[in-house]
């Protein structure tokens, strides 16, 4: 037989030569990959706080806006922004836990999940901007909310419903069939099971999902310019207009109020973001030493 | 005997309440579940509803074709948009696609398990950055920077398009990363064994295997940069003209819609050719999002 | 038993391909391997046997260099293959593994065409000519008795292909690249009667050509295809000898006990 039909040792360690060569310059390049994505973030975080973490003082956070953001602080636009977190969360969480719930545990895998299950995916993909057309149609002028808090908590909610429901729903998968099976044999009917078995084994998961909800929210511009309105007075009722801190900065980089306090804001929001991943990191080693125990 | 006959009675009552209670409780999550599809629904109706009335003044093709937008002289054309969203995304996938992909395989296959750890947790902060942030940080550093080297006015399809890179990257590096991450040991040995190097072993084994996913994490990436509107809008300059060169201001369809929806009137031609615009966004967007699904399904046998 | 006995009438060459000496591996602190010597000889088919852990698919993937990719993996000792000790350094590992083809225990072939597959090895190695790799791809097929089975279907996906063929796929796919050794991990445990009687065959075609070591769990196998048989058992290589010295007449008290089926 005609072995050795080419490939000699000579010719295989050259092309080895070549690969190595190869290899090492794809791996530079790889390594240059990962050094270019932790820079970016570096030099972004670092340019924010080292020119915001100098504007910020204790009256920054603690008094209201005045002259259109020249001056003052945002302690209102705090306020609403929390509002605006907390209405977001109560519409769309309790909607999304059940959805996801009905979604793993009581629909067969049949016609209507599959077509829920499209939906939600194509909910997830609609940019924040149609978001804001659809709310500032439907939330202000079709239900008459006008610009309020309501118009927008509403509107938010609907951006970060898809989030939650494939959060939960994947927290949800992670319970052990058997914890509820045993809680089913010991004649509990299928909501109770849910509702003391298989909600409070998977809230870790839907808490993530929670926190992942509240930063979007955070973060949110185009779909509340059209829906939050922009006070800058604490929303005494659902109805009033607000800003959220987002939107305060849009408008102060956008009109070019001021820098100092443009930065400052932004070193506020970047904190934020900062804080909402440490608690998600948490909860992330929680599920994961949950899921090694299993 | 007839006290057991009415116990029966009641337990058998109290079973059917209960019964009741989980059909009812099973109804309203299936509400709740049907949300979703409600929201979908509504939204396609509305921008539809509101912006179809521009097609009786404005012809579909000329709308799209056409390279003049002047609300005030009732003229509608959206090509200089388009353009724009274009080119802006194509900056953003150019620089996006290489290091994204790059930080996957990084991530996947070569970083130490401590490093990974802490590129992941970098990767899970970008992608929590607020775009205004983005936006923000794009008018004080990159705008100036491009207008320093005398090249215009520093608003421009440049200065977009390095934060839609930026931006897209956590979408495009945690869907690669996945499904490279899903291909199979058994090829990697496979390849490994019959002498191949490590990134032979990563260029013509776990790419190609890993394909669909990182074509679906490039595809969401561009959803995300053709959606993206205020950090645009803070960096663009949003001059509605087909830009001649990088260097040049730029309006996207995004940018449209949020700079003129303030001053439109409602019911107007103008502000339905705004939500025209959405139009236009919107089916280029679930064109893109049933791409995406078609390459999942595509993913789940194997 | 007694007629696949006699099918293995000993080679008549008796060089040395593989030699091990004081070979020990350890994962961490854990010995895997201890003080294994061994000599293996060419154009043979040497048979490793023993009990789920004994160390016998990690001996193997010593002589490949394969557990290099295992992290906390240390090996000491010596490897020689055609006299030269494969752990010293200036030995290239892609022409190590290039030489000694592995067979792994589930059929792992590549999502590409059949064709791509079998070229896959050679093209790696630099080999781009499509005239010299079309002889390749049927040559290593006919070998791999799989030729006539997909010559038809060259260019459609080997994922399509049935478990035995997959394997025989694979194995065409190490031929491909003119190895001397060729290891196999267990290479017929994922599959049915049938198509492990194909690989049997193959394999006592193939010791013409090449030294095979194969790691087996069945141990009718063993005395079927081997040539040589070691028994391995906690990291020990309690026993080598004649396959037939060891199925008949086991020297050790442990190789007996567990070929009569008291413990594995």
């Amino acid at each position: 037989m005609n072995k050795d039909f080419g490939l000699t040792k000579e010719f295989v360690l050259k092309n080895r030569a070549k690969q190595k060569r190869r290899q090492r310059t794809a791996f530079v390049f790889l390594y240059l990959a990962a050094g270019i994505a932790v820079g970016v973030l570096l030099v972004i975080i670092g340019f924010i706080f080292a020119n915001g973490l100098k504007e910020i003082s204790w009256e920054f956070l603690t008094s209201g806006v005045k002259d259109a953001g020249r001056e003052g602080g945002i302690f209102p636009l705090i306020i609403n922004t929390l509002y605006l977190v907390g209405l977001g969360l109560l519409f769309a969480a309790p909607l999304a836990v059940l959805a996801a719930i009905y979604m793993t545990e009581y629909s067969k895998q049949g016609a209507v999940i599959s077509v829920i299950r499209f939906f939600t995916t194509n909910l997830a993909g609609i940019p924040s901007i149609i978001f804001g057309l659809f709310g500032y149609m439907f939330f202000t002028k079709m239900l008459g909310w006008s610009w309020s808090l309501l118009s927008g908590s509403a509107t938010i909610a609907v951006v970060i419903l898809p989030t939650l429901i494939r959060t939960s729903e994947e927290a949800i998968m992670t319970v052990p069939a058997g914890y509820k099976e045993g809680s089913l044999a010991l004649g509990a009917t299928k909501w109770q099971t849910m509702r003391k078995v298989v909600i409070p084994t998977a809230s870790p998961g839907i808490i993530n999902g929670i926190i992942l909800g509240m930063g979007r929210i955070f973060g949110e511009t185009a779909a509340l310019f059209f829906t939050l309105g922009s006070g800058t007075e604490i929303a005494n009722s659902l109805m009033d207009s607000a800003r959220s801190l987002s939107l305060h900065l849009y408008t102060l980089a956008k009109q070019g109020i001021s820098p100092g306090k443009s930065y400052a804001t932004a070193t506020v929001l970047v904190v934020i973001v900062l804080i909402l991943n440490l608690i998600a990191g948490i909860f992330d080693r929680r599920i994961n030493r949950y899921k090694e125990n299993r | 005997m007839y006290k057991v006959i009415v116990y029966i009675k009641v337990e058998r009552m109290k079973k059917k309440k209960l019964r009741l209670g989980e059909k009812a409780i099973e109804k309203a999550m299936l509400i709740c579940a049907l949300s979703s599809v409600g929201a979908v629904l509504l939204i396609t109706y509305l921008i539809f509803a509101e912006g179809l009335p521009l097609f009786s003044h404005t012809s579909l093709w000329d709308f799209i074709t056409g390279t003049d937008w002047k609300p005030t002289k009732e003229i509608y054309g959206i090509l200089p948009m388009i353009v724009g969203t274009v080119y802006t995304t194509g900056i953003a996938l150019a620089l996006g696609i290489p290091i994204g992909l790059g930080c996957a395989i990084f991530l996947a296959e070569i970083a130490p398990k401590k490093a990974a750890l802490a590129l992941r947790k970098c990767i899970e902060i970008l992608a929590g950055i607020p775009s205004v942030v983005y936006g923000f940080f794009g008018l004080v550093v990159i705008v100036p920077i491009i207008r320093s080297f005398g090249l215009g006015p520093g608003y421009s399809v440049l200065a977009a398009g390095l934060i839609l890179a930026v931006m897209i990257l956590p979408t495009i590096i945690t869907i690669a990363e996945v499904s490279m991450r899903a291909v199979p040991n058994a090829y990697k040995d496979g390849s490994l064994a019959l002498g191949a190097s490590k990134w032979q072993t990563i260029k013509k084994v776990c790419l190609p295997t890993a394909k669909s996913g990182i074509i679906s994490g490039v595809v969401l990436g561009i959803g995300r940069a053709v959606g993206e509107t205020m950090a645009v809008i803070l960096v663009a300059g949003s001059t509605p003209i087909i830009p001649q060169s990088i260097f040049e201001p730029v309006r996207t369809l995004t940018v449209n819609i949020v700079l003129e929806m303030g001053y439109a009137v409602v019911g107007s031609t103008h502000y339905s050719a705004l939500f025209a615009t959405g139009i236009v966004l919107f089916v280029f967007i679930m064109i893109i999002n049933a791409v995406v699904m078609m390459l999942n399904r595509k993913r789940v046998p194997s | 038993m007694e007629f696949a006995m006699k099918m293995n009438e000993p080679a008549q060459s008796s060089r040395i391909k593989v030699r091990v000496s004081k070979l020990n591996l350890f994962y961490g602190s854990f010995q895997a391997l201890k003080n294994i010597d061994m000599d293996i000889e060419e154009n043979q088919v040497t048979a490793l046997i023993g009990p789920s852990g004994c160390g016998k698919s990690t001996f193997l993937k010593c002589i490949n260099r394969m557990n290099d990719l295992i992290g906390g993996c240390r090996v000491e000792g010596d490897i020689l293959i055609d006299g030269a000790d494969i752990y010293k350094d200036g030995i290239d590992i892609a022409y190590l593994r290039k030489e000694v083809g592995m067979v792994f225990q589930k059929p792992n072939p590549f999502e590409m065409s059949i064709f791509d597959n079998i070229a896959y090895g050679p093209r790696i190695h630099g080999l781009r000519d499509r005239k010299k790799l079309e002889i390749i791809v049927e040559r290593s097929l006919k070998q791999a008795a799989l030729w006539d089975e997909v010559k038809d279907r060259l260019h459609q996906s080997a994922i399509g292909l049935s478990g035995g063929q997959q394997q025989r796929l694979c194995i065409a796919r190490v031929l491909a690249v003119e190895p001397s050794v060729v290891l196999m991990d267990e290479p017929t445990s994922a599959l049915d009667p049938i198509s492990t009687g194909k690989i049997e065959e193959l394999i006592a075609e193939l010791k013409n050509d090449y030294t095979i070591i194969i790691v087996t769990h069945n141990m009718q196998q063993a005395a079927r295809v081997s040539d040589k048989t070691a028994f391995f058992l906690l990291g020990d290589m309690v026993e080598m000898g004649d396959t037939r010295q060891i199925f008949q007449l086991p020297r050790d008290k442990r190789t007996e006990d567990y070929i009569t089926g008291r413990f594995g």
